[in-house]
């Protein structure tokens, strides 16, 4: 089957736009294709005229620190996220969940941009991004202008962005600093499709005693819709000792806030209840000690 | 057309190709470059991992125009000038290739590995190659064959092939050499069906039913015959003989005629210009249905309410009840002291071989090569076919040829009919050849799979640990069509009772028809779910006797001079009771602490073992038989023949082996030809752990004939006793003379003889079941133990380790059987673990293989193996069936290594992590569901 007829690598930003405009609506933007051209292959989405390959724009390929932030291409592939020593370092829940997407092959050309502008609600990037409270810069009908990460999801695999009209840009976030740290866990199974069957990424900051949090940024998912930030669980964490009985608060708050569904093929929302429980005492004193000891060294990637 | 680009492997090539192409369709169709091989066109399988500027890729999704201007390696790049790449050699070396299929991509993953990071760790190597699947060999030969190929990188050598321990080899038989075309499997010269282009070839699709059971009204073609560029519409009126095909009992339609019995169903086929245009075609294609009730499990089949799934078969959806009675059943289990009853139930399996079905029908005098109707397909049975298909196209046999290519895998899958009788159909009717390559799809939903089992059965034993009885009751899903069902449950039957002495017997198998995909043969062939069911068992007994459950297998394994449930008498070559002490002394080592079970950190850990036996051959009364032709031309080269196919198990190299032993001939001397119905005579179907044996005997008698014949003339010559003339080094020799045995073919010549032998075998003769005396001709045994790790907090499984001891007879040669081992461990492990294939109401979700997971590269465990040679007095030097053996006792001897980490009995597979964790929260004993039961 032909999945599309036309093929287009433009060089700027300005030219992709000008090609989709000519296309008026039959071409689509591709990155690494991982999604997309199953989607197609599989009749999920109708072949496009023409598939638009952003990865050549040095503007979405870019990847580089700008003061306290980590400036991210969209075509920027999960294998480069993974081996940059920076993002480890400073972003480690990023190259944690970056690390665990697909096999090295899909890694080393699907991208993070394509991850979110496929808009699954547990991708496992995506998961990170919205720990980490990252924006992307999009144009979109047109306009380019920045927008928080979580913006972008509007339903399961509904992206605010028009891939047929829009751009996904790059991403930009905070690097941890002093106190500061991440980590991300997810759970899967060994049947059925690869998709986590529970997913979680945590920023911390600590205050300077690196004893409490002072700071908590949580997303947990699927849980909703839509990646979401468990705000109720963050809540009970800030002022609380590290420690386990604020991992005990976490949870009991998780429970009250958070109510993730039965998804027949994945897993019983029993089930997810408790790797609420089990991601949460795995992530939070992970990003704890990464937080006081200054040190982080990412945890699983290529295979948990 | 744009202009592409590319250098591949260090040659600059600018291609105007459509900018629709993918890179994989540029390499294979546009460069010719048929070395990277298409598994599943979703990124899964990776087996088509190319390397585009040195970084791996699944080159089946990457659009072509991506790689503008890149430099791109292909397997075929990695050889130069003759020499070997060392991941080549090494994949040699290390017998990491069987069906060859994957191969290519496994090397290109390791290539890139190796760049990298020229000393790689077992984990490094499992990150690098998570996504390269390999059906056959388990990863274990492919991490050693990595292992070795960095070393000799680094400029410290290869590392050697560990040899497990067998007893004295032969100059040929016993020794490792690797399959004769494993150097083509490694440098992408090895072709597959899919790898033939013929001039002016067409492309076949099939259209298939739009429901798992509905009544054909109408089928309107004319729109799709309209559509230029197609060349042929076929529907079941277009059929030439009789519409209709099967294994044992004919009852498959070629072309569904009055109405459809599975999501599978062929209906139509059509032959385009283009696969594309093929594709729509079928879209233009206009079908009326009446859809009926679907009859979605055999337990509901068997109710008298269930709509008949074939209204002419006399016996409603029963296909076969199918008994075994030995002994007093009541009396057995008034005198059990114990009694343990339980019901299990394992799901439908797919067999997943990485080369989806393909076929090529060329027709009657396209050329001088082709006068007769040919087929060209990667089967286990190219005479069945060509009796297929002869009836289907109302044609004498003989007027069809079949030509067994190179199999990428088959396990079972690949013996009924596929493509073969539509692309026969469809190039007769054009008179142009046509090539049908199913899609990985349309493989998931068309073949005939292991049969999804509902056994319910029951163990009496008394307190001293002696078995008393077994009544067991098994249903087996049988899907729309025969296929092999009943063989199939009927091993699960006879098997029921494990391989161990039970003096009462009562076993009732009910094999129904259903509107599920049909069940056939796979690896182990129903001896894989009684396995599950009687081995957990066994352990239960022991527990509540009080027994060590090896202690318990030893008390009650079948031994020379035992009969079975069937009534057989085992005479010889019962290596149960070894294969237990060995298994059973590695598992414990030399650690006096031996624990079944104990917990550490929030990690629980546990040991199981499990015995299994499985019959070589047909058996049941079934002539098993194998004709084999050698012949030696002037050059001392001998070639071996007969129809046997290769799926990757190694035949090839055990033919060689036994031609050269008996012919005095180095290995590399003989040459093997298979799957010809012109060329080689009938081998019989492989099936039943069969070859070595039967196709086996076959050679060495065909060799040892014309050894004789050789013998007999060269002593003429040479004035010498017959007697005193020894084959060897590819001589004949005499008291310090010696003459190239080419040389004696000469000597025949000139007499006008042929230096040719045939020999037909038959296999000892067997009973059918219920007669008593010998089902079977032999049966292989193995005991295997495995060591598990169970997460507590979120109930994941991980197989650590596993010990194996497999009887084997004698090992012909120990490296292709390693692959047996540890490929059949891994196929275990994933029906015990990973695979499950779901139908719901006759529809299959598995449709994609992102939602079928076979075992991958990570799944790997530690594997210690131990070989058992038992001889049996008529297998050749004594060998006997061990295809399937490795692979049946896997999954109950993981489940009793969970009960033994967890206190938790799993009576359903796939093992649910979710379902285990909430037992082991709720305190409950038992798992009964899997991960999809759950609303």
């Amino acid at each position: 089957m032909t999945l599309w007829n036309y093929y287009h690598t433009p060089a700027s930003v300005d030219e992709a736009l000008e090609l989709l405009r000519s296309y008026a609506g039959k071409a689509r933007v591709i990155a690494g294709g991982t999604d997309l051209l199953l989607d197609i292959r599989q009749g999920h989405l109708p072949p496009p005229e023409a598939l638009i390959d952003i990865t050549r724009i040095g503007e979405l390929c870019d990847l580089h620190q700008d003061g306290d932030w980590l400036v991210l291409g969209a075509g920027v592939t999960h294998t480069r996220i993974v081996s940059t020593d920076l993002i480890a370092a400073r972003a480690t829940c990023l190259v944690e969940s970056c690390g665990v997407v697909g096999g090295p092959q899909v890694r080393n050309v699907g991208t993070l941009g394509g991850n979110v502008a496929h808009a699954l609600p547990a991708g496992d990037g995506t998961t990170s991004l919205v720990a980490l409270d990252a924006e992307a810069e999009v144009i979109l009908d047109g306009e380019r202008r920045w927008y928080p990460i979580r913006e972008l999801f509007v339903g399961p695999g509904m992206s605010l962005l028009d891939p047929t009209r829009d751009l996904l840009i790059r991403f930009r976030f905070k690097l941890s600093g002093p106190y500061e740290a991440t980590a991300f866990k997810r759970i899967m199974r060994p049947q059925g499709v690869a998709l986590p069957i529970l997913g979680c990424a945590a920023w911390v900051r600590l205050d300077e005693s690196g004893e409490y949090y002072a700071d908590v940024r949580l997303c947990i998912g699927p849980v909703d819709r839509v990646p979401v930030r468990a705000e109720a669980v963050e809540a009970a964490l800030c002022g609380q000792p590290v420690g386990s009985d604020a991992v005990e608060r976490a949870i009991q708050a998780a429970h009250e806030g958070l109510h993730p569904r039965t998804s027949r093929y994945r897993a019983t929302a029993e089930y997810r209840d408790e790797m609420i429980d089990v991601l949460l005492r795995r992530v939070l004193p992970l990003a704890a000690e990464r937080a006081q000891t200054g040190q982080a060294v990412p945890e699983g990637v290529g295979i948990e | 057309m744009s202009k592409l680009t590319l250098t591949v492997n260090d040659q600059t090539y600018d291609l105007d190709v459509p900018e629709s192409r993918t890179l994989a369709q540029v390499l294979r169709y546009d460069l010719g470059l048929t070395g990277t091989k298409i598994g599943c066109e979703e990124a899964e399988c990776g087996i088509c991992t190319v390397l585009v500027d040195g970084v791996p890729v699944d080159s089946c999704i990457y659009p072509a125009f991506k790689a503008q201007g890149a430099a791109v390696t292909t397997i075929e790049g990695l050889a130069h000038n003759g020499e070997l790449h060392p991941l080549q050699k090494a994949f040699v070396e290390h017998g990491a290739v069987q069906c060859g299929f994957c191969t290519p991509g496994l090397i290109m993953t390791s290539v890139a590995l190796l760049r990298g990071n020229p000393d790689p760790d077992d984990h490094d190597i499992k990150v690098a190659l998570k996504d390269t699947y390999c059906r056959c060999t388990g990863y274990t030969s492919v991490i050693n064959a990595i292992h070795s190929a960095a070393s000799e990188l680094r400029g410290e050598g290869a590392q050697p092939w560990c040899s497990v321990a067998t007893v004295e080899p032969l100059k040929a038989v016993g020794r490792a050499v690797p399959p004769p075309e494993t150097v083509d499997k490694v440098t992408g010269r090895a072709r597959f069906t899919d790898d033939y282009i013929f001039p002016g070839m067409l492309y076949g699709r099939t259209l298939r039913a739009a429901y798992p059971h509905a009544r054909i009204l109408s089928i309107d073609t004319s729109k799709a015959k309209a559509l230029p560029g197609v060349l042929a519409v076929l529907t079941h009126e277009d059929v030439p003989g009789e519409n209709i095909h099967g294994l044992v009992y004919s009852d498959w339609p070629a072309l569904a005629a009055d109405k459809v019995r599975y999501m599978g169903d062929p209906v139509a086929v059509v032959a385009a210009e283009t696969p594309d245009l093929a594709a729509q075609a079928l879209a233009l294609i206009e079908v009326e249905y009446e859809p009926l009730p679907v009859v979605a499990d055999p337990e509901y089949a068997r109710t008298p309410e269930a709509p008949h799934v074939h209204e002419e078969w006399p016996d409603g959806n029963l296909l076969k009840h199918i008994k075994v009675r030995h002994g007093d059943i009541e009396q057995g289990f008034a005198g059990s002291d114990v009694i343990v009853e339980h019901e299990y139930r394992t799901p439908t399996i797919e067999h997943a071989f990485m080369e989806p079905e393909c076929a090529i029908g060329v027709p009657a005098g396209y050329d001088d090569e082709h006068a007769k109707l040919t087929i060209y397909v990667g089967s286990q049975i190219p005479y069945s076919d060509r009796q297929q298909t002869a009836r289907a196209l109302g044609l004498p046999e003989d007027a069809i040829r079949v030509r067994g290519t190179l199999i990428g895998g088959g396990f079972g899958g690949k013996e009924d009919i596929a493509g073969q009788i539509h692309v026969a159909m469809l190039a007769q009717t054009t008179g142009r050849p046509v090539k049908m390559l199913y899609t990985r799809q349309e493989s998931l939903l068309f073949h005939p799979k292991r049969h999804a089992t509902i056994i319910r059965i029951k163990t009496g034993a008394k307190r001293d640990g002696t078995l008393v009885a077994v009544q067991a009751e098994l249903y087996g899903d049988g899907g729309a069509y025969a296929s092999l069902s009943d063989k199939v449950m009927t091993r699960a039957t006879t098997h029921a009772t494990g391989p161990y002495v039970v003096p009462n017997a009562k076993i009732d198998c009910y094999v129904m028809y259903t509107n599920n995909p049909p069940s056939g043969a796979f690896r182990g062939f129903g001896v894989t779910q009684s396995a599950f069911a009687v081995e957990q068992n066994m352990d239960m007994v022991a527990e509540a006797i009080g027994m060590d459950p090896v202690e318990f297998r030893l008390k009650n394994a079948q031994k020379v001079g035992e009969t079975t449930a069937t009534g057989q008498l085992l005479r010889e070559s019962v290596g149960l009771l070894e294969t237990l002490e060995r298994v059973n002394t590695s598992m414990r080592g030399a650690d006096a602490g031996f624990q079944w079970g104990w917990r550490e950190g929030g990690k629980a850990y546990g040991w199981g073992v499990a015995s299994a036996y499985k019959n070589t051959g047909l058996g049941g009364g079934a002539p098993d038989r194998a004709v084999a032709e050698v012949e030696v031309f002037p050059n001392s080269i001998a070639e071996v023949r007969t129809s046997s196919a290769d799926m990757g198990q190694g035949l090839t190299a055990v033919l060689a082996q036994i031609t050269a032993e008996e012919l005095g001939l180095p290995v590399s001397a003989v040459r093997v030809l298979l799957s010809d119905t012109d060329l080689t005579p009938d081998g019989g179907p492989t099936t039943a752990s069969r070859q070595t044996y039967v196709s086996g005997n076959a050679a060495r008698y065909a060799a040892s004939t014309m050894r004789d014949a050789l013998r007999a003339v060269a002593a003429e010559r040479m004035s010498v006793p017959p007697d005193q003339i020894v084959f060897e080094d590819g001589c004949v020799r005499y008291n310090g003379s010696s003459v190239a045995l080419g040389e004696v073919v000469g000597w025949m010549q000139e007499e006008g003889l042929e230096a040719k032998a045939r020999y037909q075998y038959d296999a000892p003769k067997t009973q059918p079941l219920g007669t008593g005396g010998d089902m079977h001709f032999a049966f292989s045994y193995a005991t295997q133990a495995a060591l598990v790790e169970v997460d507590l907090e979120t109930g994941a499984v991980k197989v650590l380790k596993v010990v194996a001891a497999n009887d084997v007879g004698r090992a012909i040669n120990p490296r292709t059987l390693e692959g047996q081992v540890e490929g059949g461990i891994a196929m275990g492990l994933g029906n015990c673990l990973t695979e499950e294939y779901i139908i719901e109401d006759g529809v299959p979700w598995s449709t994609l293989f992102a939602r079928y997971k076979i075992p991958s590269i990570k799944h790997t465990p530690q594997i210690v193996s131990h070989l058992v040679e038992h001889p049996t007095a008529d297998g050749p030097y004594g060998a006997k069936g061990v295809g399937e053996i490795t692979s049946i006792n896997t999954t109950p001897a993981i489940c009793n290594a969970i009960y033994h980490a967890t206190g938790v009995r799993i009576y359903r597979i796939p093992v649910d992590q979710d379902a285990l964790l909430r037992a082991l929260k709720a305190g409950e004993a038992e798992v009964r569901t899997t991960w999809h039961d759950v609303k």
